[in-house]
């Protein structure tokens, strides 16, 4: 495990993109109760020594916007990140270790789930929801709907792993099915799941990101999401009148996330995966 | 007689893949195995002897024919596993990476139908572990990596000596491992038999080994027993150009290797 790490440290991937990733996420937990909201100013008012990053629509503060809407964003991305893993690995497990008709029924579901567009799907579901539509809904679709990839991925592990002479001695040690799974199958493939997960919350934030800006994002108070803030921008023509600051700083903000988590995993493939050991 | 057959096999076939691709593993094979006795199966790469073995150990089921164990067919694996283990091949494949070896060890009595207390549990392990000649302070803590090979297989026979079940299917256990490794873990099956009165099936691909340990010998080539029989007429009467030639494989140390 200390060597683990090692490895990791030594890795210049590794630590650029998790101290990118912990300060955004330091200052999606912290952020909002730490700055203190600024008295509201005029509209649209150009970055000052008051208002960092100038003022949206409404005249309120762009930082503390943004800390909020990284903190939301944040939000759907892990609880999206968490759905979609945990359908993904537990399918996939089940399909890749139980073989046979199981496996065919499973893989029947995961690739109709691909064939159908999930974007479509979010943008469908979230336009014809009836009343509000909260960011933990939004999650929750997103999570469905992008599942099957991770499905795919570890049913081919899991699969891979069945064969070994470990499962065997498991099965004349008297192991039920779910203990193969969960006890020798699944520790061997943990670090592969963990960094499916961190594929899918990058994805998650991209996803919500995406279905807010087209409008059909979260609403209602207090669910502003970067998404959301690129949303109102660009509904005020911010652009157009040259409201830089409305655009850029969100969209920056998303990139530096999404860049982070990327980053993380292109390294983490390098330390778990021997072949790629440096 | 009939009451100390272990195994009956008639006509058994197994096969894998389908359509073109289909192969046979097993073909139309039949044998009897008596109670105590050590029976080597012989043969080369992918001629069906370790899908016999795991036939015998409930693994697999054969597609025809019928296999009787104590002449009643394999319904509840369960069952079958109380009374039939085994050792495999591959030492560093057979125990999960992330579970200390005793833990290993001690859920085994998982398949033990009269399941031992505890203190009863850890004190078979350390005597299983004490009948292959490791001290038990010295796999104390440690995980599956941080031992060599010959002590996997030995640790996997100590798995047997713990279970103390009624046969053993060993699957080529000397294959991965050094010389003087192989003469011990014969050492150990001996063992086995001598004091548990065990019944062996011995997987093996070298003839050489068979002839020191079995009562009898099964020739398999091609999914098929080619010949069968006790291990001196097996090997000084070979009928079969198959065992023919597993003998002519037994390196000699006086033989020179390219004649001039």
């Amino acid at each position: 495990m200390l060597k683990l790490l090692k490895n990791l440290i030594k890795e210049p991937m590794f630590v650029i993109g998790s101290f990118l990733f912990l300060t955004t996420i330091l200052l999606g937990l912290l952020g909002p109760s730490l700055y203190t909201a600024v008295p509201e100013g005029g509209p649209y008012e150009a970055p000052s020594a008051a208002y960092w990053l100038g003022t949206d629509n409404l005249g309120e503060d762009y930082v503390a916007l943004l800390l909020r809407g990284l903190q939301n964003s944040l939000y759907v991305g892990f609880m999206a990140g968490i759905i979609a893993t945990t359908i993904g690995t537990l399918v996939g497990l089940f399909a890749g270790f139980k073989g046979g008709i199981v496996d065919d029924i499973l893989n029947m579901f995961t690739n109709l789930f691909i064939v159908i567009p999930s974007f479509v799907v979010l943008v469908l579901v979230s336009a014809s929801w009836p009343e509000g539509r909260s960011l933990t809904l939004i999650a929750v679709l997103i999570g469905f709907t992008t599942w099957p990839w991770t499905a795919r991925s570890v049913r081919a592990q899991a699969t891979s792993l069945r064969g070994r002479d470990h499962i065997s001695l498991a099965r004349i040690n008297g192991a039920s099915n779910l203990q193969i799974i969960f006890k020798h199958i699944l520790p061997y493939l943990a670090s592969y799941v963990f960094m499916v997960f961190i594929m899918q919350v990058a994805s998650g934030i991209l996803s919500e990101s995406a279905i807010s800006m087209i409008g059909l994002g979260p609403i209602g108070e207090g669910s502003t999401s970067l998404g959301v803030i690129l949303n109102t921008a660009k509904n005020q023509s911010a652009i157009t009148y040259g409201y830089w600051w409305g655009i850029f700083p969100a969209a920056i903000v998303i990139t530096v996330i999404v860049f982070a988590l990327y980053l993380l995993n292109n390294s983490m493939e390098g330390v778990f995966n021997p072949r790629l050991r440096k | 007689m009939q009451n100390n057959i272990i195994f009956s096999a008639q006509n058994i076939n197994k096969f894998f893949g389908h359509g073109r691709k289909r192969v046979c593993a097993v073909n139309d094979v039949s044998f009897d195995i008596t109670d105590g006795e050590i029976v080597s199966i012989v043969g080369g790469s992918g001629c069906g002897k370790s899908v016999l073995a795991k036939i015998m150990l409930g693994l697999y089921s054969p597609e025809s024919g019928s296999f009787l164990y104590k002449g009643k067919p394999i319904v509840n694996t369960r069952d079958h596993w109380n009374e039939v283990q085994s050792v495999f091949q591959d030492p560093f494949g057979c125990f999960n990476q992330f579970f200390s070896i005793r833990t290993q060890l001690k859920d085994a009595f998982g398949i033990l139908k009269n399941k031992p207390s505890k203190q009863e549990v850890d004190k078979r392990v350390d005597e299983a572990l004490l009948a292959v000649n490791v001290k038990p302070a010295d796999i104390e803590g440690k995980y599956p990596f941080e031992l060599s090979g010959g002590q996997m297989q030995r640790m996997l026979l100590a798995r047997i000596f713990a279970l103390k079940p009624k046969v053993l299917i060993a699957d080529e256990p000397t294959s991965m491992v050094d010389a003087c490794v192989r003469a011990n873990i014969l050492d150990y099956l001996m063992k086995l038999k001598v004091e548990l009165g065990m019944t062996i099936v011995f997987v093996t691909h070298d003839i050489g080994l068979a002839y020191y340990v079995s009562d009898r010998i099964f020739i398999m080539n091609d999914a098929k027993i080619v010949e069968a029989g006790r291990p001196e007429d097996v090997t000084q009467n070979p009928k079969s150009p198959h065992t023919v030639r597993l003998l002519e494989d037994i390196p000699d140390i006086n033989r020179e290797w390219i004649k001039k």
